[in-house]
């Protein structure tokens, strides 16, 4: 009987648990990734998940001749560095993080509207036998507004 | 002792399964990408072998702020006419037309502020907020944020933020509460009208070099990403009939061509921004152009009915 009670309970307190989650992602995406974009105006799309250490995300979107992009890529500071690709669609790389220190912007435009991907990989603290670090990564895209 | 074992033990396997079950739901994109079953270009077989083999898919539509600004840097001119009038919104009330016409009202509202018609950007802002308000979206717009507009309707800046604030809202808050295939509904919506006006704009004597036919056409790269989006909520008998009309889309842009040589990323120091060079060939004929904006329209007026 008292498994019976206890059921309903603890399946209530893991759906709230993963809605208070998303919440939080959403609350990160605003406080930490939105402020990256600096100068250029956020496009209103969100883009947020929970990612594990050595866990990978992607991203499929247009992007526009004559646009100034800037992409902003931020994961929580409990989490190890965010390194991030960009792919065309041949699987090119055209930019990776990596080279520049993991930084969590980057600014292009592109002479020829493209469909291109975005890898983001949350990389290892190399711990075994630790649990894994997992938290909160925002992925969000900013352009300049013309005149 | 063992009765208490008992009880843990079980306490243990809910948790199991319910962790599982919250997992399986986490991963509903990923799990729902196995039932791709809308024909993809050849060129994007190797994207979709990607998409079911990646932890976490996003597919990502332009928004309508960035809908909207790419019909005014193609240089077109405003027409309040071909806008969704806001004496409609009474009559959306299933939650498939209120969520379409929350994208609609969105692109419209973000026509409205890139033009700066001030008046129309409040009573579209209202409209959207009648929208978010029907589908349960908490917090999405609030009155507070249409008197922060009217206090600030001469700061583009501060308009353009409160614009992009509250469409992140309305998606991150059905995203975020279950309900993704209302939020790929919404983004839908304000894609269709985005090309609805664009096609509507285009002035048939002027078609050869016309930038915004060139933006009509950057929109093909966009539909394989938006049948992906749709698919992810498939069997969602709303969903299932927007498959099928822009189903019919697609089969229109299919027979516009684009070639890009490959891409050359330069990087200027003086900007500290790479650019991506490559050059592109298209070959959009005016029928084609008539066909796609009459099933476009076709579309948007099943939107807005």
């Amino acid at each position: 009987m008292r498994l019976l009670k206890t059921i309903p309970v603890l399946a209530f307190v893991l759906f709230a648990y993963s809605g208070s989650v998303d919440a939080q992602c959403k609350a990160f995406a605003k406080k930490e990734c939105l402020p990256e974009l600096g100068g250029y105006t956020h496009d209103g799309n969100y883009h947020a998940a929970v990612l594990v250490e050595g866990e990978e995300a992607e991203l499929y979107k247009t992007f526009y001749s004559d646009m100034e992009y800037r992409i902003a890529i931020v994961g929580e500071d409990k989490l190890p560095s965010i390194e991030f690709k960009i792919l065309d669609v041949n699987k090119n790389v055209l930019y990776s993080n990596k080279d520049k220190d993991y930084a969590p912007t980057w600014d292009f435009k592109l002479q020829s509207s493209q469909q291109l991907k975005v890898v983001v990989k949350v990389t290892s603290f190399n711990k075994p036998g630790d649990t894994p670090a997992s938290g909160c990564v925002a992925i969000m895209f900013g352009f300049k507004l013309k005149k | 002792m063992n009765r208490k074992y008992g009880i843990s033990s079980g306490i243990l396997v809910v948790l199991i399964v319910i962790l599982g079950l919250s997992a399986g739901c986490k991963g509903g994109k990923k799990a729902a990408q196995k039932d791709v079953t809308v024909d993809m270009p050849k060129d994007n077989t190797e994207i979709l072998q990607d998409i079911k083999q990646a932890e976490k898919i996003f597919n990502a539509l332009p928004s309508p702020l960035e809908s909207a600004m790419l019909i005014k840097s193609a240089g077109a001119m405003f027409e309040d006419n071909l806008l969704n009038p806001v004496s409609n919104v009474n009559t959306y009330v299933t939650n498939k037309s209120m969520a379409l016409n929350l994208g609609i009202y969105t692109c419209d509202l973000s026509i409205a502020s890139m033009y700066e018609q001030t008046q129309l950007l409040i009573d579209y802002m209202n409209a959207a907020k009648k929208m978010a308000d029907g589908l349960g979206i908490l917090k999405a717009i609030e009155q507070a944020d249409i008197d922060k507009l009217e206090e600030n309707i001469n700061n583009g800046e501060v308009i353009m933020d409160i614009v992009s604030q509250t469409f992140m809202n309305s998606n991150s808050y059905l995203e975020d509460n279950g309900q993704p295939a209302t939020a790929a509904m919404v983004l839908v919506g304000g894609w269709i009208e985005g090309l609805y006006i664009s096609t509507q704009l285009v002035d048939m004597k002027e078609f050869n070099g016309n930038k915004l036919v060139g933006r009509i056409i950057d929109q093909k790269l966009s539909i394989d990403i938006l049948l992906d989006l749709l698919n992810s909520s498939k069997g969602n008998p709303a969903v299932d009939e927007l498959m099928v009309q822009v189903a019919k889309l697609k089969a229109v842009f299919d027979k516009i061509k684009i070639d890009t040589t490959p891409i050359r990323p330069e990087y200027d120091q003086a900007s500290n921004t790479t650019i991506l060079k490559s050059e592109i060939k298209t070959d959009m004929t005016p029928p084609v152009f008539m066909e796609l904006a009459s099933t476009v329209m076709e579309i948007r007026n099943s939107f807005v009915k």
